[in-house]
């Protein structure tokens, strides 16, 4: 089948039985793997190539004799400063604007209520202000200042750039079609990835973490804008060149404002990308709440570490709430002839809590700064539950740890080590000539082909492994636990919300109770990966299951089919393009959660990346991180495939 | 007559691979709608040649699909077209530059949506105020022009509203006063109602009529709807696959259909609601029966109890002057009245 003919479920019969033959040397391959040459089993040194090295000879070029080291070194020293004045607002730095103090907490804590009040009302400014609060009690300020300090710079760069790309690649198309894989590449390789390039331009600390911070966080705010600016009505556009807008006028006053609903969608995803960044760029030196937690863990202190979880939970739950309510505000009117100060009531309150407190903070220094000697904590009381708890549970956890470790993982990846290369190359290829033909097969065994080429073969298998189980296991539970909470309205949404909620929690607090119950070894990697996988799983089951007509339902009721069979006939069918971008989704969020679990002690992809982030190599951390986002995009390429042909067969959308 | 405002000569807008080329190819002939789609093109406008004058309101009307709004996008230029040729005010629209095509909707065009095209984040005033905006007006002065308007289409009070908290037929009086703030005197409305409610649809259509007795412009006004046209027209349109079946007044698309289609499309109209004693009218014979003489603009079915009661076979018709003008054969109005016509 051609690459533009429409796709069918089932290939024509020439294709079909041709993925059948490329099966069967899969299975071929893996059986006679005892008696295969080794060029078989195993990239041969003629297909390896020495990727890392032609990546670090471009990058020493383009650093050294393309003197690029001085544009960036430039660009970097902008955001510095910026950092500079930021950091001395927040938790004094001694530098410009010099204040005597940095701003009181108390003042920022009144500064979030007030904002998450503007935004959505009691609740939220209550949440906002509360977790201020919670931070400044528990002596965990200046982390939490030094970390948001950082996002406060990084996350409008990433916006105004990303805007800015967003606006260039609607405007022109070749631009866009450059960007698009580019874009795909850059959203599905892991975190790692974007620091090793950094630090060999930038160096480590909170510079580099902002500037590591912007790349990272930038993709999304493209697609954004460029999504947002295609949406515009077009009898916008005309009614505004009917009005003689010049395009910049239009770009300006119509199209930009008119898809501001998009575009803030894109401001809530960047600083929730910001925040998961900022937090995982303590391992190149960045300061603040993700350093200490990375600590904490390390020394298993689990009371405090839970405390800086809960902190960094908190953290994003507000931040993902008020970018939220602010991309979905609507305008509001006032009342013809409504005087100044009550137009603007809010921002007065606002001023007169600042100077209040302010003053209040001259007079009493615990409103200006609460000292960790003088901080409540609950750690002790946390580590005496959690002690507890672990003991409890212990003989449990060492079990399941045993049984997983001897009978499940380590046999699972001997035997993901022991298939031939080619044999995985072939399957991968069979698989992806089912789903969608010649051109699938070619790009996933292409993609798959790179890993080989890599030299990393064995590195990757042990990732895929962990993935592949991880995702299961997420399956295992998630599936049935999505398809119950669908089940009735109340439930769903609680789902929905519980899911919604835990997806925007940072990857690295998903270590925190693994740690605590496992330890730190492989298991604990798994356990990590599989409720972080869980996530989507879940919720794409209950958004696939609620999402089914009404009528249909209707429909098998009133052909008397029960329940049970109205679940298994009608629904599932029908969410099961849904449920696939949830299997999709949890495979990318494994890939990543897998490399970040690395430092618990994995021997994976990961593992190499550490190292790669430790030695400052850039080839290797680049090919690294390609072999990842490789598996991503081959992994994504079949769902989303899968997943339109199931669509378009059952006539959805 | 005087000049025409626009004039369209052999219009043809074509979607398709390479409309230019295949247009010159065919050297002005016209194959028709079908051949064109076979070749892979789709003519949205076919082949159209249209006048039209100061002050005329001229109605276009058609089936979905039949071209009217592109038409009407060539007229502005929103849309460029693929062959012919349009002169606005004898300057030809599509030798224009950017610049220049700018300046002319600054001030000589005005158009107004269907789904109102409203900009969501501005307000009513600043919606209305946004073409004058657009040329660098102060904001002290648009301001003002703006509320001259907004009290035009009787929004008063609601200046500070967003579009979204306006009803349908408020949220197209911002529209309507957002294209008359610059005095356009072209006027394009691309079905302005259809999204109303007929109650609504009837309150706007009236407020249009007020508007345009008010201020005399040149219009250009697309609909679907036949009651609408015959309301407004002072000539109709029709269009068919792209090209204009017939253009004239509606008494005559009704009682002389061009084509078939145009008989077709107009075959379940109440004639005697469209057909006025003028359209009927013969010269005037010999003897003028000594009766009242009717009226020259009133439709047959005004005069329904008239040509009932009165058994003269013909009457004297006047015009607003009460000279008369003609006489009208009674049995060919009770033909329209009857429907058997
Ligand atoms: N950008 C475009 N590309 C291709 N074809 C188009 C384009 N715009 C319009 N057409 C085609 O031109 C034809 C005329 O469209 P147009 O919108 O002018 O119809 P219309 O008479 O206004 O219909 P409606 O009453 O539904 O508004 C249609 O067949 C449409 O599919
Ligand atoms: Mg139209």
């Amino acid at each position: 089948m051609g690459a533009g003919s429409p796709p069918s479920i089932s290939p024509g019969e020439e294709s079909h039985k041709l993925w059948w033959w490329i099966a069967l040397a899969a299975i071929v391959l893996a059986v006679l793997k005892p008696v295969a040459p080794d060029w078989l089993v195993r990239p041969p040194v003629w297909l390896v190539w020495p990727l890392a090295d032609w990546i670090n000879a471009v990058f020493t070029f383009m650093r050294d004799d393309l003197g690029l080291m001085h544009v960036t070194r430039a660009f970097a020293d902008g955001v510095q400063w910026l950092l500079d004045v930021t950091a001395n607002l927040l938790y004094g730095k001694r530098r410009w604007p010099r204040l005597e103090d940095p701003i009181p907490w108390t003042v920022i804590a009144a500064t979030a209520f007030m904002v998450g009040y503007a935004l959505r009302g009691w609740a939220l400014g209550i949440l906002s202000g509360g977790t201020f609060i919670w931070v400044a009690l528990l002596g965990q300020w200046k982390w939490a200042m030094e970390t948001l300090s950082v996002i406060i710079v990084a996350a409008p760069i990433a916006v105004l750039f990303g805007l800015v790309l967003g606006v260039l690649a609607w405007r022109s198309s070749r631009f866009e079609l450059v960007l698009d894989p580019v874009l795909n590449l850059t959203q599905s390789l892991p975190h790692f990835a974007y620091m090793i390039p950094v630090v060999v331009f930038i160096g480590v600390g909170p510079k580099a973490g902002a500037i590591v911070t912007i790349i990272f966080a930038m993709p999304p705010m493209i697609r954004m804008s460029l999504l947002g600016l295609k949406k515009v009505s077009p009898e916008i556009i005309e009614s505004g060149q009917m009005c003689g807008a010049t395009s910049w006028q239009l770009l300006r006053y119509a199209r930009i404002p008119s898809a501001r609903n998009d575009i803030l969608v894109g401001v809530n995803q960047v600083i929730m990308q910001s925040l998961a960044m900022v937090v995982l760029a303590s391992f190149i030196g960045m300061p603040g709440l993700g350093q200490k937690l990375l600590q904490l863990l390390q020394a298993l202190k689990m009371g405090r570490s839970v405390e800086i979880g809960i902190t960094i939970v908190l953290l994003a739950v507000v931040l993902d709430r008020c970018s939220k309510a602010w991309a979905e505000r609507q305008p509001e009117h006032f009342e013809k002839g409504t005087p100044w100060h009550q137009r603007n009531k809010l921002l007065l309150v606002w001023a007169v809590l600042v100077v209040g407190l302010w003053t209040l903070a001259e007079f009493w220094p615990l409103a200006q700064e609460i000292k960790r000697t003088q901080a409540f904590t609950i750690s002790k009381q946390l580590d005496v539950i959690l002690d507890g708890f672990i003991r409890l549970v212990d003989p449990v956890t060492l079990a399941i740890r045993a049984f997983l470790i001897r009978d499940v993982l380590i046999p699972m990846r001997d035997a993901y080590l022991w298939l031939p290369f080619t044999a995985v190359l072939a399957f991968v290829a069979a698989v992806g000539w089912r789903i969608g033909g010649r051109r699938s097969a070619l790009t996933v065994s292409a993609f798959v082909l790179f890993i080989a080429m890599s030299g990393w073969w064995d590195r990757a298998m042990i990732t895929a492994y962990m993935v592949s189980f991880a995702v299961l296991l997420a399956a295992l539970v998630g599936l049935p636990l999505g398809i119950w909470a669908a089940g009735n309205e109340r439930r769903a949404k609680v789902g929905l919300l519980i899911c919604d909620t835990a997806q925007t929690f940072p990857s690295f607090i998903y270590l925190i109770p693994v740690v605590m119950l496992f330890g730190v070894n492989d298991v604990a990697a798994i356990g990590a990966v599989v409720v972080f996988a869980m996530v989507p799983l879940a919720r794409y089951t209950i958004e696939g299951l609620r999402g089914v007509p009404e009528t249909l339902i209707e429909a098998a009721d009133m052909s008397g089919a029960n329940k049970r069979q109205t679940l298994w006939k009608v629904r599932l069918p029908m969410a099961l393009p849904t449920m696939m971008v949830g299997i999709n989704q949890s495979i990318m969020f494994s890939l990543f959660m897998v490399i970040i679990a690395a430092f618990i002690g994995t021997q994976d992809l990961g593992q190499e990346m550490q190292r790669a982030l430790s030695s400052t190599d850039v080839g290797k951390g680049l090919v690294l991180g390609m072999c990842v986002a490789f598996m991503g995009l081959a992994a994504d390429h079949l769902a989303m495939r899968w997943a339109a042909d199931k669509r378009r067969a059952l006539g959805i959308d | 007559m005087s000049n025409p405002v626009i004039s369209c000569r052999e219009v043809w807008k074509l979607y398709g691979p390479d409309p230019t080329t295949y247009l010159n190819g065919l050297n002005g002939h016209d194959p028709g709608f079908d051949v064109l789609r076979e070749a892979g093109y789709i003519s949205a406008v076919r082949n159209v040649s249209l006048d039209i004058h100061q002050g005329e309101m001229l109605v276009i009307m058609g089936l979905s699909g039949s071209g009217k709004s592109t038409l009407v996008r060539c007229l502005s230029r929103l849309v460029d077209i693929s062959g012919g040729g349009i002169e606005v005010e004898g300057a030809d629209l599509t030798a224009l530059s950017e610049a220049e095509l700018i300046e002319l909707r600054r001030n000589k065009m005005g158009m107004v949506f269907q789904s109102f095209g409203l900009l969501p984040h501005r307000t009513v005033l600043d919606n209305v105020a946004f073409p004058l905006e657009m040329r660098g007006q102060d904001k002290h002065a648009r301001r003002a022009r703006a509320m001259e308007m907004i009290e035009l289409v009787g929004l008063q009070g609601r200046e500070e509203y967003f579009p979204r908290e306006l009803s349908g037929g408020q949220q197209q009086r911002v529209g309507i006063a957002r294209s008359l703030a610059i005095e356009p005197d072209i006027w394009f409305l691309d079905e302005p109602f259809s999204a109303l409610d007929p109650l609504i649809r009837r309150e706007m259509q009236d407020e249009f009529l007020r508007l345009q007795d008010l201020l005399g412009k040149t219009i250009v006004f697309i609909t679907h709807d036949f009651d609408e046209a015959l309301r407004l027209a002072d000539r109709i349109a029709i269009m068919k696959d792209g090209a204009i079946e017939q253009c004239d007044k509606p008494g005559n698309i009704v009682m002389n259909p061009a084509t078939e289609y145009v008989a077709k499309f107009t075959e379940n109209i109440d004639k005697a609601r469209v057909v006025h004693a003028r359209d009927l009218m013969a010269p005037v014979s010999s003897t003028v029966p000594d009766v009242v003489a009717i009226s020259a603009g009133a439709t047959v079915h005004d005069l329904a109890r008239r040509l009932v009661d009165d058994l003269s076979p013909q009457l004297p018709v006047s015009d607003d002057d009460g000279a008369v003008v003609g006489v009208l054969n009674r049995d060919t109005a009770l033909n329209v009245l009857l429907g058997s016509a």
